[in-house]
């Protein structure tokens, strides 16, 4: 009995349940790769972004250009590099602010409840009504296209799910004999808030951060790709695949790359939060 | 032996998956045998397998576990060595489960019948008028009311005793050799379980069938069992006859199961009976509802008209089944739930109804401790943070003089000290159940409200809890207001009890003479319900049918 | 047992739910009225350029009501859209209603021939894998919608177009100027942007019938059906499934859902000529009486299809059924 307890503490990532399959260790990989890219990206492009390189546009796979050449004759790898860049800055920058704006609305609407909690969430539901690409399409439209602009949309777009995420979980948590003892005693609702609701939503609420980082990039990728997103001479993938469809009958590299990088990104975040270990993603709905 | 079992079961062995992928056995080990006719319990706590052996005379295992070695046999058939499809032919005709929960083992969509005859369809019995007709014989012999048309209604349209009672029928349309009951009645207020384990012994009886009793309560199996078998981790401790196991027991861990029946009277913290006592807690004309205050009268009243007072080192006992509004009135007190009429009155001061209206001070004096230790124990604080909390809230302790006194608490509840950096989940039930209490005594209060925190505890868990708190009130001079559905907790603990039934004070009277004393019908009712250890007490016991009809929700 | 308030029968719920949806209806349209009307700044000032005279710019102004107050003006053009009376568009003149009704049929076309293509599909696909849970073709399955799911909606267009069109030589590639005189001329026309509707409204209608049907089959109820000696398919038709209509009817209304954002990618992409393809042509026009109206559409089909979802889950709880 001593003997178990004893394995149990020692803090391995198996004993902390944070140990993943072969799966979520592939799409880990991934998720970090693309994310040192963006870090890193001007000081690893082989040639600068904007320059053309080639004679040859639409050049295939080369020694001299690992993934051929665009529309223009520049190089292919140089534009996904910087690509990622946007891709990842923005969809993570919006994701930071939906996620961030709804947990703390949705756990202040959980706790305090009544009227607050009645009127915000008939409000975010509202907005949830909106149909994401169309709402960016009208702010487009509306005021024009821009870094802040996109980011701002796709946090505005994210929002009211991240809220109603949280809310429900912070909802269940609220009911927990222990908020209430601790609601007995005196506490101040700050103190319930930080203290007694938010480590106990962490774990689901990484995990929908992450699935919801993933539809950021489809639709801001989506934007980009009716030419309404990152506006050139910068291109996101989205944009990078908009320039060069020309090329898709010609099964060139440039559409197809850019395309292979938003799947490769999309696809191993859903693989990472699909194996996470059911203690971090369990979700007490 | 003359007759050759119905059942035996040789060296049976069963194991799981462990969610970091270890695998353990469940069951180690286990044999016994069942005669044609013969009742046999499984006994046991939270744990001890009995449920996961039960389920295996069907040749059936949860998602996880597995049948690794072993045999059992069950008339002529080796079920252990039987194909999936052979074993659907077995169930239901030779074999068939009663299971806890009826409310959700019925299909909510389909009508009671068609559920009830499925036996019967699946196997192709009998033709669905007969399978009808022999539908409405069981439910008249379980003395389910309108036997004729209860069969068209929802399962959500009765109550959950009633679907016990259905659930029996269920499985006895198939005149099966031996039918599983897995902790039938645990789920039931007292008056109602009387009612269905009657039901099941007279069924039973006639059917000759033979029976597997899954049960945590000795005294429930007392009344139906002819053999009881102890289990303990998977493995049978000890294995005789009811009566002797009741009277002659051999094995120390059934007499420890056995001593945490025995009740023990409380007896009143002697401070001198000349003394003159100062009271704690005084409630009058108190009122409690929830749902919306628009004109001060809630939607949902749940208690009326409550009065009591709870003297200095004294304890109130309050008793009642599920709905009666035993737990609100504990809530209100707390100020969780603000009563909207009545007053209180705390150490002679009076005492606002909602948190808000209560200073600190007077939120230190009063604790409330729940249930469910699972529940009350923040998951993500180590048990130094949850005990700490209190002393930093209402004393200011912060460092070493806090840790120290988190450590003196923890030895006050008889837990070591090295388990202050531990999580709640590394914890046992019992354990938990411990910090609850030292994190409302580090409020260093004078009355501590009980809500029912030794049931979800096993027997012997439970009775060292409730030593612990007289202990407790023995160095601190507390007093305490105990919850509970159960008469032999509240008699072990209380000076006084309350009766509840449907939100009022029916009864207030000295724990002392509860049994003898009670004058009103549904105290009595409720005293006369609660199973003895003896198994000749069901077909002795006598209870007016009409207080049934009236009091009891069946 | 049967404790719920007397006023929460499924009639009042679902005038309730109807309730909330005009009222979000109300307050989308504000916002869609906000977007466009309020935050691009002076519309007079955007439609004659930055060379216009003031004077001129003042005259535009007065004559389109700019100097009514906001309120007045969104309650005008909110009376106006209940009226179908829909505006004038900016960049050529003609009513808004005029340019949008046969392309908002051409996109009904469109979204009810995917509807009729993927519900069969996907439901058995769905119902399949739940049934047959862990096993290989649930594993190939699941992949197969994740990967899906989790691509731009025109990357499964330009992967369709690669396969049919470009290797394939089947299709089309466009539907644009394709004559429609025959059946198969149609039928070619519209497959391309079907196929990539249909793979995109699929993957979500699999994966939400999968797990609601998983749901009802991990139930007490199903169990003991077991323990009756009943057989896996059993179980599952007479006991899970019909349990699971009301989950499984909300995940199909839910994903449907999906058609209004994947439509407006797929009519660019292939220039289909229905009602997204013509908003986004708005969009890069500015044309904003269109584009408020395009949007007020999407949404009344986004807010109906949700809604209806919800009135089916409401509809298909027994315990209010059967009261």
């Amino acid at each position: 009995m001593t003997k178990r307890t004893l394995s149990r503490r020692l803090p391995t990532p198996r004993n902390l349940g944070y140990s993943f399959n072969w799966v979520g260790r592939i799409g880990l990989t991934l998720i970090l790769f693309w994310a040192i890219v963006a870090l890193i990206g001007p000081w690893i492009t082989p040639y600068p972004v904007g320059k053309v390189v080639d004679w040859d546009f639409f050049g295939p796979m080369s020694q001299k250009f690992w993934l051929g050449t665009d529309y223009l004759g520049r190089d292919v790898l140089s534009r996904v590099f910087m690509g990622a860049r946007y891709t990842v800055g923005l969809a993570l920058a919006g994701v930071t602010l939906a996620c961030t704006g709804g947990v703390i609305l949705g756990m202040i609407a959980a706790v305090v409840g009544g009227w607050f909690d009645t009127i915000l969430s008939r409000l975010l539901d509202a907005f949830n009504g909106i149909p994401s690409l169309l709402f960016g399409l009208v702010v487009v439209a509306a005021v024009g296209s821009s870094i802040p602009v996109l980011i701002l949309t796709l946090a505005a777009i994210y929002l009211p799910g991240a809220y109603r995420f949280a809310r429900a979980l912070a909802v269940n948590v609220n009911t927990m004999d222990f908020v209430t003892v601790a609601r007995a005693r005196g506490e101040t609702t700050l103190y319930l808030i930080l203290r007694e609701i938010f480590p106990n939503i962490l774990g689901p609420v990484l995990a929908d951060l992450g699935l919801r980082f993933v539809f950021i990039v489809l639709v801001l990728s989506g934007l980009s790709f009716l030419g309404l997103g990152v506006q050139p001479p910068n291109a996101d993938w989205g944009a990078l695949v908009r320039e060069n469809i020309e090329g898709l009958s010609l099964g060139a590299p440039a559409v197809i790359f850019p395309s292979i990088a938003i799947a490769s990104l999309t696809i191993s975040v859903n693989m990472f939060i699909d194996n996470l270990p059911t203690r971090i993603r369990d979700r007490s709905e | 032996m003359p007759q050759t079992p119905l059942v035996s079961v040789r060296d049976l062995t069963i194991g799981a998956k462990t969610d970091s992928g270890r695998k353990v056995h469940i069951i180690n080990g286990v044999s016994f045998d069942i005669a044609p006719g013969e009742i046999l319990a499984l006994i046991g706590e939270s744990g001890s397998g009995k449920t996961t052996i039960a389920l295996s005379l069907m040749g059936h295992a949860r998602t996880g576990c597995s049948i690794t070695g072993g045999q059992i046999r069950v008339g002529r058939h080796d079920v252990t060595a039987m194909s999936e499809r052979a074993r659907q032919v077995l169930r239901g005709t030779e074999v068939s489960y009663v299971p806890q929960s009826a409310a959700a083992a019925f299909n909510p969509s389909q009508r009671i019948i068609d559920q009830v005859i499925e036996i019967s369809t699946i196997h192709k019995l009998m033709s669905r008028a007969n399978a009808e007709k022999k539908a409405i014989e069981l439910f008249r012999a379980l003395a389910l009311p309108d036997p004729e048309t209860i069969g068209q209604r929802y399962p959500h349209q009765v109550s959950g005793g009633q679907l016990q009672r259905l659930s029996a029928a269920m499985a006895l349309i198939g005149d099966p050799q031996l039918v599983i009951f897995d902790e039938p009645t645990t789920a039931l207020d007292v008056t109602t379980q009387i009612e269905v384990l009657r039901a099941f012994k007279s069924v039973m009886q006639k059917s000759g069938a033979s029976g597997v009793y899954v049960s945590h309560d000795l005294a429930v199996v007392a009344q139906i069992a002819d053999r009881i078998i102890v289990l303990r981790s998977g493995e049978i401790q000890e294995e005789g006859p009811a009566q002797q196991i009741l009277d002659a027991p051999t094995h120390p861990y059934t007499k420890e199961l056995l001593a945490a029946f025995e009740p023990v009277p409380h007896e009143a913290v002697a401070a001198g009976e000349a003394k003159v006592r100062s009271s704690i807690l005084r409630v009058a004309d108190l009122h409690i509802g929830y749902g919306k205050e628009f004109g001060r009268e809630p939607a949902l009243k749940v208690v009326r008209k409550v009065n009591f007072k709870i003297e200095r080192g004294r304890n109130l006992g309050v008793i009642g089944e599920s709905g009666s509004g035993k737990s609100t009135l504990a809530r209100a007190i707390a100020g969780i739930v603000p009563a909207y009429r009545g007053t209180m009155e705390f150490d002679g001061k009076e005492f606002g109804m909602s948190l808000a209206n209560r200073s600190k001070e007077e939120l230190r004096r009063v604790q409330i401790v729940f249930q469910l230790a699972d529940t009350a124990l923040n998951p993500s604080h180590s048990i130094e943070a949850i005990i700490g909390r209190p002393l930093t809230f209402y004393r200011g302790l912060k460092g070493g003089q806090r840790e120290a006194r988190v450590i003196e608490l923890l030895d006050m509840v008889k837990l070591p000290a090295a388990l202050r950096h531990r999580l709640p989940s590394e914890l046992s039930g019992g354990q938990k159940q411990r910090v609850n209490l030292a994190r409302a005594l580090a409020a260093e209060p004078d009355l501590i409200l009980c809500d029912e925190i030794t049931s979800a505890l096993d027997t012997v868990v439970a009775a060292s809890i409730l030593d612990l708190l007289k202990e407790l009130q023995r160095e601190l001079n507390l007093s305490y207001m105990f919850i509970s559905h159960d008469l032999s907790t509240v008699e072990a603990i209380c000076d006084d009890v309350l009766v509840m039934y449907n939100g009022e004070v029916v009864e207030a009277l000295p724990a002392a003479d509860m049994s003898s004393k009670a004058t009103h019908p549904y105290s009595r009712l409720l005293i006369s319900s609660v199973p003895k250890l003896d198994t000749g007490w069901l077909s002795g016991l006598e209870q007016d049918p009409e207080l049934v009809a009236a009091f009891s929700k069946r | 047992m049967c404790t719920l308030p007397t006023s929460f029968t499924p009639y009042f719920l679902i005038a309730q739910r109807l309730g909330i949806a005009l009222i979000t209806l109300v307050i989308v349209s504000f916002a869609v009225f906000f977007a466009t009307e309020l935050l691009p700044g002076d519309v007079a000032q955007i439609l004659l350029g930055q060379a216009a005279t003031p004077e001129a710019v003042a005259g535009l102004r007065e004559a389109m009501g700019l100097n009514e107050p906001a309120i007045y003006r969104f309650l005008s053009w909110l009376a106006g859209l209940a009226s179908g009376d829909l505006g004038i568009s900016y960049v050529n003149n003609m009513p808004v209603t005029q340019l949008i009704g046969g392309r908002l049929i051409s996109s009904l076309k469109l979204a009810g021939v995917t509807t009729l293509f993927t519900v069969p599909i996907a439901l058995s696909l769905g119902i399949g894998a739940a049934m047959a849970r862990g096993s290989l073709f649930d594993r190939v399955v699941s992949v197969l919608t994740i990967s899906v799911i989790s691509v731009p909606e025109f990357m499964v267009a330009t992967l369709a177009v690669v396969i049919f069109a470009v290797w394939l030589g089947w299709l089309p590639a466009l539907s644009y100027g394709v004559e429609v005189d025959s059946w198969s001329a149609m039928l070619r026309g519209y497959a391309m942007p079907v196929i990539t509707l249909s793979f995109v409204v699929s993957a979500q209608m699999i994966r939400m019938t999968r797990a609601a049907v998983i749901e009802t089959i991990n139930t007490p109820y199903v169990e003991m059906a077991l323990l009756k000696g009943a057989s896996r398919s059993r179980m599952v038709l007479k006991h899970a499934l019909p349990n699971a209509l009301g989950p499984i009817a909300n995940a199909v209304a839910l994903s449907l859902s999906y058609l209004v954002g994947g439509v407006i990618i797929v009519e660019t992409i292939f220039n289909y000529p229905g009602i997204a393809k013509l908003m986004v042509d708005a969009v890069s026009t500015r044309d904003l009486p269109l584009i408020q109206s395009c949007a007020v559409i999407f949404c009344v089909s986004y807010l109906s299809l949700i809604t209806f979802a919800d009135v089916i889950a409401i509809l298909s709880n027994p315990r209010l059924r059967h009261r």
